[in-house]
């Protein structure tokens, strides 16, 4: 695990002192999905705790997972249309609510892992490709495995995902719709408000959520 | 169809009698409650109830049946129960691959419950998924989806939840077809069965409810896009067919009508995004037809 970490680290380091990096030396797009994901595994089968303390899940998707996503990618293609729409403070904005929301999102479905085990697929791409898709299975203990695909494209600080489906439904496209109904009754604007009350868990129904048994009260509190 | 099924599921035809004036009560009110929504969902006016309704019932009732049932019940416990329904369930998702023409998907169904009925010990352990026989997903909605028809209008029935005109089609034929159902006596061994199945499935469902709510803005919404992408994909086995220029036509028409190829371009342009090769799957839920 350590020298996983070491070999990252050491990948990461590679990028920022050499920006001029030349295509090759890149960590390939299944490697880097590999590494990510068993990294992150391993932290949550050892760290017990972690799976009730929505602080440290979040600290940890923050750290290992963030990296790795282009959200501004991934909030123009959740925005669909009206993203060209969108002044430059706007997208901006749009992108980091999005983002808070997808780590929230992500902190809660780590919350729910269960030492499952991963099957990467061999990835089916020509070195010229410059956007790809990673394929991993989560093999679940009396389940059908469940696909995770995520749409990765090339940038020149590596490989970055833009979007995620699981069991084919891509997240980017299920928000489009909800997206545009907003922006059409109230705005660009109205749609980075709606994000915002959103993550700062202004929630619509909150004895839902209160309900749910693992989801601990504290977890109201973090949504600040 | 419930014609020949009085004598054995009585109870279900009345059932069914509920359900089919539920659903017509749905278009009459539907069609009253249409204003400039999504194509897709002529009946949202009545789906949201439906689905307010599904939701508090789940909230009073089912859920804390599931995770109590979670609570009690150990993890092999578990598997064993979800695996003695899914080996049933084999049968019919044999059935269907049959009748979508894929003959090995079918045969191979068919020989997972052979397998998993005799060496599994009446279904509970999964033998055939060991052995690399892959379980699969099937019913009569997607049949009716593999051989061209269309999804037709969204709806939310009452208990089963998400669905569309073609798939409450295929769910009765699911139903009708279904062994637990009809041939398990007496009635109350079959009804405790049933609710069991549904108990096991609400709580396989347990975790994926709680993103759910993390991740929606408009549950509703979210639920209904979700189920219409992942319905797609699954009449097409995870490959639904795209073609190259759909990346420029992303956007879903029906919800920006504005919507110019410039800006389409731009926006297309915006994402750095141009390899047709790895095609982007955005825009699943943009194409509304199924072919």
């Amino acid at each position: 695990m350590f020298a996983r970490l070491l070999a990252v680290a050491g990948a990461v380091a590679a990028f920022v002192a050499a920006p001029g990096l030349r295509a090759q030396e890149m960590v390939a797009p299944d490697a880097l999905v590999r590494n990510v994901t068993l990294e992150v595994a391993d932290i949550l089968r050892k760290d017990k705790d972690i799976q009730s303390d929505r602080k440290k899940l979040v600290a940890l998707v923050d750290a290992k997972i963030v990296p790795h996503f282009n959200f501004t990618s991934m909030t123009a293609s959740a925005v669909g249309a009206n993203w060209a729409k969108a002044t430059p403070e706007q997208k901006a904005k749009l992108a980091d609510e999005f983002r808070t929301l997808m780590v929230r999102t992500y902190a809660s479905s780590i919350a729910t892992f269960r030492d499952q085990k991963f099957d990467f697929r061999p990835l089916r791409a020509s070195p010229t490709d410059t956007d790809v898709t990673v394929n991993v299975r989560v093999i679940q203990p009396g389940a059908q495995p469940v696909k995770i695909d995520y749409d990765m494209e090339k940038t020149p600080r590596g490989w970055k995902v833009w979007d995620v489906r699981v069991a084919d439904i891509s997240l980017t496209a299920n928000y489009r719709t909800e997206f545009s109904n907003i922006v059409r009754d109230s705005g660009i604007d109205g749609l980075i408000k709606a994000l915002h009350a959103k993550n700062s868990g202004v929630p619509d129904k909150p004895a839902a959520s209160a309900a749910a048994p693992e989801a601990p009260a504290s977890e109201m509190k973090k949504k600040r | 169809m419930t014609g020949t099924r009085e004598t054995a599921g009585g109870g279900w035809v009345v059932h069914a009698r509920a359900l089919v004036a539920a659903l017509v009560f749905a278009l009459v009110s539907g069609c009253a409650t249409t204003s400039g929504g999504d194509p897709r969902d002529p009946f949202e006016g009545f789906n949201r109830a439906m689905y307010t309704f599904n939701d508090g019932l789940d909230t009073v009732v089912v859920k804390p049946v599931s995770t109590v049932y979670k609570t009690i019940t150990p993890d092999p416990v578990r598997t064993w129960v979800r695996n003695f329904f899914a080996n049933i369930e084999d049968v019919f998702i044999g059935v269907n691959n049959m009748l979508q023409g894929k003959f090995v998907d079918g045969w191979t169904d068919w020989v997972r419950f052979a397998f998993n009925t005799t060496l599994g010990v009446a279904g509970i352990n999964d033998v055939a998924s060991e052995m690399g026989l892959e379980k699969h997903n099937e019913d009569f909605g997607q049949t009716f989806g593999r051989w061209g028809i269309g999804s037709g209008p969204y709806l939310v029935l009452p208990l089963f939840g998400p669905s569309s005109a073609r798939d409450f089609g295929g769910l009765w034929l699911d139903w009708t077809a279904d062994p637990l159902w009809y041939y398990t006596r007496p009635i109350a061994l079959r009804n405790s069965l049933a609710f069991l199945r549904g108990v096991s499935r609400r709580t396989d469902l347990l975790d994926a409810s709680r993103i759910l709510e993390e991740a929606a803005l408009d549950k509703y919404v979210f639920q209904r896009d979700a189920y219409l992408q992942r319905r797609r994909a699954l009449i097409y086995d995870g490959n639904p067919p795209r073609d190259g220029s759909s990346r420029l036509r992303e956007e879903p028409s029906a919800d920006a009508p504005t919507a110019t190829p410039g800006v389409a371009r731009m926006q297309a342009a915006d994402q750095v995004l141009e390899a047709p090769a790895a095609t982007p799957p955005a825009v699943l839920a943009a194409d509304q037809g199924e072919r």
